[in-house]
């Protein structure tokens, strides 16, 4: 007894967590378990807390309401395209930051901080307004390319080499006759892998989920990603809403999977920001 | 540049001339290189942040519609500012944002704190990985995808959430508490004006709550043992080493975190524009957020040079929120160095 009582704010304890946790997860449980169930099945009173039959109707009504593949390739299409550009990008002017000494790098260096504390609300419609002008409106190239050299990513690569990489290396490279391309390419990027890592799963996480946007740049439907995508079909005329939850839940499928094998690597990603303090 | 530099290295047979010439093309060839560099931020944050912002001021004077062409702008002065200011709706979605930021931001770091301080000081690394791993889920998947799920949770009639109040009033002890649903039900909350604030306000709460726990765990993983051991021997109990010793240690992170959130909550426009459906605000614009009244000025009334004086006036919004918060936190959270 005397046992149990001190037991008991542990067993407290992991009760309390495993209840966060099922509160946490049980809309995922909920969308897998709506994508099984037709329309009539889940409006009806109460509604049904277990897997159904109606997998492949639902899928078949997904695709006629959306071209679902389509769209998952779009959204993998910039999402991927944007990572790699971006990781490239943003490690060449880290480079330039970190390796260099020229007039002019303390203030364009503040800028780019400073660029950090801009809301993106404030750059929305001029920045729709530009696309508009470039030409790229409703082009997926304005969806990734705009952000893929900016400043977060930046300064992230950059701190990075400070702690990372030895100016005496960069020095004996120079001194081997290493162009400076070459110093970049072949020994400051090996040494900054895990950096880039980290970069990457941010920026594609993030272009998958962007949803922004897609909204105010993409208006032809066979262009749609896929948050755009499904969030139209909230508009459609009796909202298919089994294929809709079947559609949500396939959406959310890659990044899941993803975390189920790197969640150690995507949860120091994204909060490495917080970190490094 | 570089074909410049070839070119001439082509030329160059060892006289004087061309020596000098060399010798400067390579000085401004070594010159270049880190602007080349960091050519790709320099045209992009050119292009995509700097001429947008600017441009935002001149399109704030103007009236415009995109459809129309550049040639339909037209000169308004500060007419766009007072249209602004003189809407309703600005106010009503600027009194919404700063509802929803504290409703929704506060909870998250009452809940993150505590609950990572259990995790770090209570359990192993594997557990805690575990349990971290599942809160830290909602934050990577899209809010369009976690919107549209509460959306149908959330549905008045049939929606879960609802049946699962029933199903608490039915049961024996609960119902001590939840006696009072069947007699409001079906509970709307989405389509009344008083609980669509609350309903976008929770899913926040859900998404975002996970991600601090982790940054606080993160922090209180930097808290040495030694600290506690020695709070120990000085004769604090668990809930003394927790205020005195641990939650000062990480206020960089709560910094940090209460930034995020500040930022990011006023700016919040998917949550409640998939949760209203893109109806114009919801109920009575209930679920009217600064940045979705934005869109629906630029977007849906077409009228960009009025959109671009509510940027400003929300970016002025912004500024003044965090820096009220660093001027009144900035001190304790970033001024001693770690």
């Amino acid at each position: 007894m005397t046992k149990l009582v001190r037991l008991l704010p542990r067993i407290s304890m992991q009760a309390f967590l495993m209840v966060s946790v099922c509160i946490t997860i049980f809309p995922f449980v909920w969308v897998a378990m709506m994508g099984t169930h037709s329309r009539s099945e889940i409006y009806s009173s109460p509604p049904p807390f277990y897997f159904g039959t109606r997998l492949l109707e639902n899928y078949e009504k997904l695709l006629e309401v959306m071209p679902f593949w389509t769209v998952l390739g779009n959204s993998l299409l910039v999402s991927v395209l944007g990572t790699i550009v971006t990781v490239l990008f943003c490690s060449m002017c880290a480079f330039g930051f970190f390796a260099y000494e020229f007039r002019g790098k303390n203030i364009v260096f503040g800028v780019m901080v400073a660029s950090m504390m801009v809301p993106p609300v404030l750059t929305l419609i001029p920045f729709f307004l530009t696309v508009k002008f470039l030409g790229i409106l409703d082009t997926h190239f304005a969806l990734w390319f705009p952000t893929s050299a900016n400043a977060m990513g930046i300064f992230l690569i950059r701190q990075y080499m400070v702690t990372s990489v030895s100016r005496d290396l960069l020095d004996a490279a120079k001194v081997d006759g290493a162009s400076d391309l070459r110093i970049y390419w072949s020994v400051v990027l090996p040494l900054i892998k895990p950096v880039l890592a980290t970069l990457a799963i941010i920026v594609f996480i993030a272009l998958w989920n962007n949803f922004l946007t897609p909204l105010i740049v993409i208006s032809s439907p066979e262009k749609y990603v896929l948050t755009l995508a499904l969030r139209s079909l909230q508009s459609v005329a009796n909202t298919p809403w089994g294929a809709v939850m079947l559609g949500t839940f396939m959406s959310m499928i890659p990044l899941l999977l993803a975390f189920l094998f790197f969640s150690k690597q995507m949860m120091a990603g994204l909060t490495a920001g917080a970190v490094k303090g | 540049m570089s074909i410049t530099g070839s070119q001439i290295d082509g030329v160059a047979v060892a006289t004087a001339p061309a020596a000098r010439k060399r010798r400067l093309s390579k000085s401004l060839k070594k010159r270049l290189i880190p602007w080349l560099f960091i050519s790709p931020f320099i045209i992009l944050f050119l292009t995509f942040t700097l001429f947008p912002m600017l441009f935002s001021v001149y399109l704030s004077v103007h009236e415009w519609n995109p459809v129309a062409g550049l040639s339909s702008m037209e000169y308004v002065g500060l007419a766009n500012y007072q249209l602004t200011l003189t809407d309703p709706w600005l106010w009503q979605s600027l009194y919404n944002t700063v509802w929803l930021a504290v409703v929704s931001g506060v909870p998250q770091h009452l809940l993150a704190i505590p609950v990572a301080y259990l995790l770090v000081t209570g359990l192993r690394g594997g557990l805690r990985h575990f349990y971290t791993a599942f809160m830290f889920i909602p934050y990577i998947t899209s809010t369009v995808a976690v919107s549209l799920i509460f959306f149908s949770i959330y549905s008045a009639n049939s929606g879960i959430l609802n049946q699962m109040l029933l199903g608490l009033s039915d049961m024996p002890v609960f119902s001590w508490f939840f006696s009072w649903v069947p007699d409001v039900m079906p509970i709307r909350w989405l389509t009344s004006s008083d609980l669509l604030k609350p309903s976008i306000a929770m899913v926040v709460i859900w998404k975002y709550t996970g991600f601090n726990i982790v940054v606080y765990s993160a922090g209180f993983l930097t808290v040495s043992r030694d600290l506690y051991d020695a709070a120990r021997v000085d004769g604090c109990n668990r809930w003394q080493q927790f205020w005195h010793v641990a939650l000062p240690m990480i206020r960089p992170f709560v910094f940090f975190a209460v930034t995020l959130t500040i930022i990011g909550n006023l700016q919040l426009f998917e949550e409640p524009f998939v949760l209203t459906q893109a109806q114009s605000g919801g109920v009575a614009q209930a679920g009217l957020t600064a940045s979705y009244y934005l869109y629906l000025v630029g977007w849906q009334w077409l009228e960009m040079g009025s959109a671009a004086a509510i940027s400003w006036i929300l970016f002025l919004f912004i500024a003044i929120a965090t820096s009220v918060h660093f001027y009144f936190n900035g001190r304790k959270g970033l001024g001693e160095d770690r």
